[in-house]
């Protein structure tokens, strides 16, 4: 185990663990601050890396000239279609389903299936994936390590998640709108009686939810290649990250990617990848079986 | 002095820093109907939430004839003969009268027991018997859910005879009742308490003076004063902090 | 009284001849006019192709019943059945298979060229003994006791771990969700000795009795329907006893359960197990008919789709998880003749539409044509 290799090794980690934030940050608005279970979750992330596709046809038909760009583009048209579609989605189903989580589950199930069947019509069945733009190819090689190789493309994506992270930390805790996010959620009643508008807050916090999912699945597109099953593949990694991280914790939520992350890629390392995945998912199953909570559980008055 | 059945000793319990109820010593003597007062956050329902095993205490025991409670799983507690009842009516609103005070047969609590259950003649015998007590002999099959809020904390009451506790923890029996239906409680209550000891919280003082043999009176989760109500009355402490009752 | 006419109390208890309608009727009697449609009309009307294929549509009525029985009644919503119709449905292949290796003359002639006498995909897997966990099923007198008690066991002590230690519902759904899902991936990665993603397949006799003759897969379908009539009745027994009583009061108030004197855990773990032996039923049977086990009824997506039948009849109806099962699975017969591509569009809609317009399901939409005469509740 020479110190390049642990550094690379420890580098996938990370680069996987961005995903998974991503991801599990969207859920973790979604189910830890409204107790929404999204089952589709992982659909919106597809749809994400769909659209970042999509772009990069556009932009080799129309604009090949302008070709580095197409990526920055697709990332925000991926969080836009993604943003749009669960606003649409909070104010067409969601907030009929409320009160009945289990039926909500059930209810977007449903969607994901038919919106996987839809990527099949639109897209085709086969996987699909974007030319890395020419400014993210090759990699970087730190000048202590000279022998370490890291990808520029998963550097990059490290970097717009931490961005994103920030990002999402400064809309919650600094801004008006997240102040009527976390009111909301906390006390729906007082924030109607304080004046605030709290359907279209909730609509606002799902759609937000959603669209750091089709983010993610934008970043996903630089790691492999995207098919009409990719969402499913990932929403129940992203359901056990967000409850092992303790629902209502955002920063547990971080945590637990970077835990689970860098275990995943140091069990693909020693093992197959899908005994791998199953090791993962029990290890965390048992772990929570101590701590039901999650790790970040938020003392309640019993 | 007469038997204790319930001896409470330098109970604790704290929620993030703050004392619920603070190195309490709490008394109960056999067949004593002991009202709890207080004002609100006093300590009143945590107490009782630790007596039946709802909330665990931080410090301190609560003994129940021999029995340890302090750490016992509510429903050990509930089959050692303590039998609570919540300040919002806890009924099975899905299920009838009947089937609520069915449930509440205090055998048969294993799985094969329940499976193979038989509703006999005896059982019928003694559950009519209670909804009688209760005043709903004639709404047996209605759905619990469809009675009105007094009917309810009947219910809830019948459910707690038909367990057939020795210590009865009731928790505002008569909130939100009209003044007739507290009549027929403070029966109920004084019908109920032969034979059995009974702590009850409540607000209504002129409930408690009717019904109570002791008072104790809780402030910030401590013991302010306890005795009789005249006694109790007429502490100045006791004046002083419900500003005059 | 006969000819839709009852007698019932008032609320002055004197007695009134009401009507009863059509419905309610039929709900009475739902038990008995379900056992002779599937015993008489059934095979009757249908051709021996249609009728093994409703005699597979019947296999997943099994998890369905057991799902209105946790979900309904118990409140547990699991989402990982398709484990335990794994469970069964491998147990039962597992033995199939051992008897084919041994009887079969193409697999003797296969072990003595590669020198062993194992299934074939072990053979080709290049596996070099059986594994210890395959000798039993050798023998029928393990593999049909081992089909019913293992997946109870398990499920038991899965879920009494669980709801001792008061994991709230959507933990335990999601914990259902990933062991359904580890479950699969364990069996598709594990390919020398599960068969890998393509499952166990290749066995031609059950007990000496060749399984593809039409004589064979007559008298499979009466199994199937003797089984499930008999879990039925099995889970009505359940419902209507003092158990099925304290589970409603489980599932709407679970503390207050406890302050009545009974341990919740006890009684979820029990139900969460009944329903765990009838998919297991529900999967050997499903082996026996189509010849194979695989691993794609094990994971989420069948598993999900096993909660759709029971909502579609209707969550607490035992009767209605029975017509659930067997009209989604004609659907996707007719869908995969016709429009394949059509099918996930329908059965995701499906989901929306149940939960959000019909959560009582079929036997819900049938509660709406009761008149005043009628008793309340489904069977």
């Amino acid at each position: 185990m020479t110190p390049e290799i642990l550094a690379m090794q420890a580098f996938n980690g990370l680069s996987l663990f961005t995903i998974l934030v991503l991801m599990a940050l969207g859920l973790a608005i979604v189910f830890g601050l409204m107790g929404v279970i999204n089952m589709a979750h992982g659909e919106l992330m597809a749809m994400g890396a769909y659209t970042t596709y999509a772009t990069s046809l556009l932009f080799e038909k129309l604009m090949p000239g302008l070709m580095p760009v197409y990526f920055l583009v697709g990332i925000l048209l991926a969080f836009a279609v993604t943003f749009a579609f669960g606003f649409a989605l909070e104010r067409g189903l969601i907030r009929f389903l409320y009160h009945r989580p289990l039926d909500t589950m059930l209810a977007t199930w449903g969607l994901s299936l038919i919106l996987q069947q839809a990527f099949r019509h639109i897209f085709g069945p086969k996987e699909v994936g974007v030319p890395t733009v020419s400014w993210l190819q090759g990699a970087w090689s730190p000048a202590f390590l000279p022998d370490a190789q890291f990808p520029l493309s998963r550097i990059f994506i490290v970097m717009l998640a931490l961005l994103v992270s920030f990002g999402v930390y400064m809309l919650l805790f600094r801004t008006r709108w997240g102040l009527k996010i976390r009111a909301v959620t906390q006390n729906r009643a007082m924030s109607g009686a304080a004046g605030i508008n709290t359907e279209r807050v909730d609509a606002f916090t799902f759609a937000l939810g959603c669209g750091l999912a089709g983010i993610a699945g934008s970043s996903f597109t630089m790691l492999a290649s995207t098919g009409p099953v990719t969402g499913q593949q990932y929403v129940v990694d992203t359901f056990i990250v967000v409850v092992f991280g303790g629902v209502e914790s955002l920063l547990g939520t971080i945590l637990s990617a970077a835990i689970i992350g860098q275990l995943q890629s140091t069990f693909e390392y020693l093992m197959t990848g899908s005994m791998a995945k199953a090791s993962i998912l029990l290890l965390v199953i048992v772990a929570l079986y101590f701590r039901p909570n999650g790790l970040f559980a938020s003392k309640v008055r019993r | 002095m007469n038997e204790l059945i319930l001896s409470v000793e330098d109970l604790t319990v704290s929620f993030d820093g703050f004392r619920a109820v603070d190195e309490l010593n709490f008394y109960v003597e056999k067949d004593e109907l002991h009202c709890v007062i207080g004002p609100n956050g006093a300590g009143k329902t945590t107490l009782l939430d630790m007596i039946c095993g709802k909330t665990k205490p931080t410090k301190g025991k609560i003994r129940f004839k021999n029995y340890d409670l302090t750490h016992m799983l509510e429903y050990n507690i509930t089959r050692a003969g303590v039998g609570r009842k919540f300040q919002n009516p806890s009924v099975y609103e899905d299920l009838t009268v009947l089937e609520n005070l069915e449930i509440s047969y205090p055998r048969k609590r294993g799985v094969l027991g329940a499976l193979f259950f038989k509703h006999g003649t005896d059982i019928h015998k003694e559950i009519e018997g209670i909804a009688g007590q209760v005043y709903l002999a004639d709404h047996l099959k209605t759905k619990a859910g469809q009675l009105s809020h007094g009917q309810k904390q009947w219910l809830e009451i019948g459910m707690l005879l038909m367990q057939d506790p020795e210590l009865l923890l009731l928790d505002e029996p008569v909130a939100g009742m009209s003044s007739r239906e507290r009549e027929q409680t403070a029966e109920l209550l004084k019908r109920v308490a032969k034979g059995r000891s009974m702590v009850v919280i409540e607000h209504d003082m002129g409930f408690v003076r009717e019904i109570a043999h002791k008072v104790t009176v809780l402030h910030q989760g401590k013991l302010l004063a306890e005795g009789s109500m005249e006694k109790v009355q007429s502490d100045p402490r006791v004046v002083e902090v419900y500003l005059g009752d | 009284m006969g000819n839709g006419v009852t007698a019932i109390k008032d609320e002055s208890g004197r007695a009134k001849v009401v009507h009863v309608s059509l419905v309610e009727r039929l709900n009475r009697h739902a038990f008995v006019i379900l056992a002779v449609l599937l015993l008489l009309v059934v095979p009757l009307a249908l051709s021996d192709f249609r009728l093994s294929l409703m005699a597979k549509y019947l296999c997943f009525a099994f998890p369905a019943a057991g799902i209105v029985l946790t979900w309904g009644y118990g409140g547990i919503l699991s989402l990982g059945q398709g484990m335990f119709f794994g469970l069964g449905s491998y147990m039962m292949a597992m033995f199939l298979k051992l008897e084919a290796t041994q009887a079969d003359s193409s697999a003797q002639a296969l072990a003595q060229f590669f020198g062993s006498n194992l299934p074939d995909f072990m053979v080709w897997n290049s596996v070099e003994e059986l594994p210890w966990w395959w000798e039993p099923f050798h023998h029928f007198w393990f593999t049909l006791p081992a089909i019913i008690l293992l997946p109870a066991l398990v499920a038991f002590v899965l879920a009494y771990a669980n709801f001792r230690k008061r994991v709230g519902g959507v933990y335990f759904t999601i914990v259902t969700l990933a062991l359904a899902s580890i479950m699969a991936i364990v069996i598709v990665g594990q390919q020398g000795v599960t068969g890998g993603i393509n499952g166990i397949t290749n066995f031609k006799t059950f007990l000496g009795m060749d399984l593809f003759d039409d004589g064979m897969r007559t008298k499979l379908y009466v199994v199937t329907v003797l089984l499930l009539l008999a879990a039925i009745l099995f889970g009505r027994f359940i419902v209507s006893s003092r158990l099925g009583k304290l589970l409603v009061a489980i599932r709407d108030r679970e503390d207050r359960v406890r302050f009545s004197g009974y341990d919740p855990a006890l009684f979820k773990a029990f139900i969460f197990a009944v329903a765990a032996v009838f998919a297991s039923i529900g999967g050997a049977l499903f082996t026996l008919q189509i010849g194979l086990a695989s691993p794609s009824l094990v994971g989420i997506v069948p598993s999900i789709e096993m909660v759709i039948l029971a909502a579609v009849g209707g969550r607490l109806s035992l009767i209605g998880a029975v017509y659930g099962a067997v009209l989604v699975g004609a659907a996707k017969t007719l869908f995969s003749e016709n429009f394949v591509e059509y099918w996930l569009y329908f059965v995701g809609g499906l989901f929306m539409v149940v939960v959000i317009f019909l959560p009582q399901g079929l036997a819900g939409l049938l509660d709406r044509f009761r008149t005043p005469g009628d008793k309340g509740g489904q069977q």
